[in-house]
């Protein structure tokens, strides 16, 4: 009985974690409309700039593509964790999760200076459509980096306590699924939004 | 001080309106009835184990339920409202701004607080056991999408008494919602009401996707699936598509409101139309969501009384995949005079009027299923045979709607009060009741009486056709929707009393089912067997009320209406069979999901009145909650065999 009851448990789990992972994709498709009807919002809005302030002003080359290259990194360093984890080494696979989130505040805090930047400047959220698009955008894939960061901590702590388990190794890949999609995001972010503002 | 104190409270609460004062004075003695009988009868702690903190899909289906009951007594009451207001021409009964507010709070209550919760009622009571499954996917995160439901509709309702109420329609359209013409907290109330229970929703639609995905029991084939679970899977596909939308554009409204952005106002170079065009990317899908779970329920009922399998299951399926694809290609009939020029218009009008096939298909099959069959006139059957006119006329006139040159003419018209009405009432809510008085016994293990359910049946009918027909007349004689009242020369007088009586025989029908359910609880004839309709679906198999582990053993499925085969197999050997027990593996109940949108709710409310602070506070407590549930690692434990045992025992089963 014994026996039975533990190797239920067993099946369950893994039944269990594979259909958190699944669930978790379909909540990544729910986030791809999210950030597509922004992506619209901003289209439409691109050239409402009512005062003529656009973005080819205010929009650094140098910030934003070193944001864009820390991001990267990010993504290749949370799956190095994930590699680590396969091969069942904790120490490895803590020590890039902290890289991965020491890299999230590093981009999280330059996209902070860059709005600084711009406000100060006189861009603000209310100057035209064209940057309440702007900043509505950009600080919605910000705020997702941000939760991203404090979820990441949450479960190198709880891998720490617990160690490499099938509960813990279902929470990492998750984040990593969640950390290369924001990185997808990025991408068409990077290019629709600076390289398109730049040109 | 005093005075600051009086000032504030002055415009905190709704004043000025003895209607208001005498809410103000129920909802107080309400409350207090209520702690007084919790406490009087030492019911604090039950309240919390049993129902505060459940992770059951049972419980929480009928906590849907009771809730979306509540809100469509609050809907209703603003219906009639605003049918007294324009019986007669030159009325003053209510004053304009208030009965802005009333169509507005009316339109948002019927659609999001009341369809909605009652559709996710059937999601929750439902699809489990019909698919033969001990709990949904994920039972925490089912909690949390009721809770965050309930607490939004709390929040949207407070404006009802606190702040005062939005008033810029059911789908708040800038500029009218924006802060130049709505300043007041009414429509921040609208927006985080809206915006909480909407995430709910989201969360929903991925929870029973993946219910049904991954928790059929053995032998289940995606084309052995009872029609009602097929429908609830069409239904949250678009629900996972539509939501983000919704949750956007009133992120956007928000940011507009708040950060005194220009997305959707014209000096800073915003674009309304966008606004119109994104709510409407998800409130057209949003009508299927609603309509689709209600067909699938037709088609369990219909197969159940005429006792013979549905007619045309594939076709049944395809066309249900159709609607839930195209309904994403709709959206701009709802404003084909927006200037979008002919190529667009009528791209948008060959899709609205390519829904009607489809549609026309489901049909045809509920009719060839009853042909030739023995129908059952039971309360569930005559809700069904009743809608199908009632939806007949209402596509007829939706196709009209969807001429795009013709809709010049109807647009905004009382005409299309009339169409919407048809479709959402004799559609949706006539389905929802249908499945109310045929799980009725599931949920609760009694039926409702059959003559007050006559009575109530022929009230709601009549009353439906009384009060809409005559709407359509208003509309080709030029009548709009939204005004608040109209002069004696328009002729439109005598057809508004019509409409205003057939409402409240509506009204009468709602008494009457209310005092069914009384009835019921006290003389209602028990259901012993858990099978009382002779039913063909697994939900059917168990006792009902079933345990809170569903099947003390999991059926393995070989086609279609499973629970009819294993009758037929039972009759032919004539034995019955002995199933070994092991133990059930079940999540524990949890506080979070209670907890955590109290803070939403709280977050919301800061938000509403702009107070920085709470509203950092609120989602400072949400996120603790979520890390809370994160470092929660004992979730679940076994119910020994020994409980099960007992359990199937006292219900009068042998394992």
């Amino acid at each position: 009985m014994a026996y039975a009851t533990a190797h239920h448990e067993e099946h369950h789990h893994e039944h269990d974690e594979e259909i958190k992972v699944m669930g978790f994709w379909i909540f990544l498709v729910t986030d791809c409309i999210l950030f597509g009807a922004l992506f619209a919002t901003y289209a439409v809005l691109v050239n409402h700039t009512a005062g003529g302030l656009t973005g080819k002003e205010f929009f650094e080359v140098p910030g934003f593509v070193s944001e864009t290259f820390i991001l990267l990194t990010s993504s290749f360093t949370s799956g190095l964790a994930v590699l680590s984890m396969h091969k069942g080494k904790i120490k490895p696979l803590i020590g890039w999760l902290i890289v991965t989130l020491l890299l999230g505040v590093c981009f999280v805090g330059l996209e902070i200076h860059e709005f600084q930047t711009m406000v100060h400047e006189g861009a603000t959220i209310s100057t035209s459509a064209f940057f309440t698009a702007f900043y509505t955008l950009v600080s919605t894939h910000g705020l997702h980096v941000s939760v991203g960061i404090i979820w990441m901590i949450s479960i190198t702590i709880q891998l720490k306590r617990y160690g490499i388990t099938s509960v813990t190794k279902r929470k990492v890949t998750i984040i990593s699924l969640y950390w290369h999609f924001l990185d997808a995001v990025w991408i068409f972010l990077y290019t629709v939004v600076y390289l398109m503002g730049v040109m | 001080m005093l005075d600051k104190l009086k000032d504030f409270s002055s415009h905190f609460f709704v004043t000025g309106e003895p209607m208001i004062y005498g809410a103000d004075v129920a909802i107080l003695l309400t409350l207090a009835g209520i702690i007084f009988v919790l406490t009087y009868l030492k019911k604090w702690k039950w309240l919390w184990r049993e129902w505060l903190t459940t992770v059951d899909h049972k419980k929480i289906g009928i906590m849907y339920m009771l809730s979306s009951l509540l809100m469509l007594f609050r809907g209703g009451v603003d219906a009639l409202l605003m049918r007294m207001q324009l019986a007669f021409p030159q009325w003053h009964f209510l004053d304009s701004n208030h009965y802005n507010e009333i169509f507005t709070t009316h339109g948002t209550i019927m659609i999001l607080f009341m369809a909605m919760p009652l559709m996710f009622a059937f999601f929750n009571i439902v699809v489990p056991l019909q698919i033969g499954a001990r709990d949904v996917a994920y039972p925490f995160l089912n909690a949390v999408s009721f809770w965050l439901f309930f607490f939004g509709a709390m929040l949207f309702n407070l404006s009802f008494v606190i702040g005062g109420s939005p008033d810029a329609g059911w789908l708040s359209y800038p500029p009218l919602s924006g802060m130049q013409f709505s300043p007041g907290p009414g429509q921040d109330f609208y927006i985080w009401g809206i915006q909480i229970s909407g995430i709910g929703s989201l969360a929903s639609g991925i929870n029973f996707i993946m219910t049904i995905l991954k928790m059929r029991a053995p032998g289940m084939k995606l084309m052995h699936m009872p029609l009602f679970t097929w429908s609830v899977l069409a239904s949250c596909i678009i629900i996972i598509f539509a939501f983000p939308v919704l949750t956007v554009t009133l992120a956007l409204l928000f940011i507009d409101r708040f950060f005194d952005g220009h997305l959707f106002t014209m000096t800073g170079g915003g674009n309304p139309m966008m606004y119109i065009n994104l709510i409407w990317m998800w409130g057209h899908p949003e009508v299927y969501i609603v309509v689709l779970p209600a067909f699938g329920i037709f088609s369990e009922i219909v197969a159940t009384f005429s006792q013979k399998k549905i007619f045309g299951y594939k076709s049944m399926v395809f066309s249900m995949m159709i609607i839930s694809v195209l309904s994403y290609f709709t959206w701009v009939h709802h404003f084909f005079t927006m200037g979008a020029g002919a190529n667009v218009n009528v791209f948008f009008a060959i899709t609205t009027m390519a829904i009607g096939i489809p549609t026309g298909v489901k049909v045809f099959n509920w009719l060839f299923t009853m042909f030739r069959g023995r129908i059952q006139m039971t309360q569930p059957m005559l809700w069904t045979i009743a809608f199908i006119p009632c939806f007949v006329v209402g596509g007829a006139t939706g196709v009209m709607l969807s001429a795009a040159p013709a809709d010049y003419q109807y647009h905004n018209s009382y005409f299309l009060v009339a169409h919407f009405h048809q479709v959402l009432i004799g559609g949706v809510v006539f389905g929802f009741f249908a499945g109310l008085y045929y799980w009725w016994p599931k949920m609760f293990g009694f039926k409702l009486n059959d003559r007050l359910g006559k009575w109530a049946f022929w009230t709601w009918n009549i009353g439906f056709y009384v009060c809409f027909m005559p709407q359509y007349a208003l509309g080709f004689m030029g009548m709009t929707r939204r005004i608040y009242t109209y002069d004696f020369d328009m002729g439109w007088g005598p057809l508004n009393v019509i409409s205003t009586v057939g409402a409240f025989f509506m009204g009468i029908g709602f008494i009457f089912q209310a005092w069914q359910i009384l009835h019921g609880i006290k003389y209602g004839e028990r259901d012993v067997t858990g099978d009382p309709w002779n039913g063909r679906t697994l939900e059917w198999s168990i006792p009902s009320p079933p345990p809170h582990y569903n099947f003390a053993v999991i059926p393995t499925v070989t086609g279609q209406d499973a629970w009819w085969t294993i009758k037929e197999e039972r009759k032919k050997k004539k034995a019955k069979e002995t199933a070994a027990f092991s133990p059930i593996h079940m999540p524990k109940n949890s506080g979070i999901p209670f907890i955590m949108s109290i803070f939403w709710f709280i977050a919301g409310f800061g938000l509403t009145f702009h107070w920085v602070w709470v509203a950092i506070f609120g989602l400072t407590g949400v996120g603790a909650c979520l890390l809370a549930r994160s470092f929660q690692y004992n979730s679940d434990y076994y119910i020994p065999v020994d409980e099960i045992q007992h359990t199937e025992d006292s219900v009068g089963r042998v394992g």
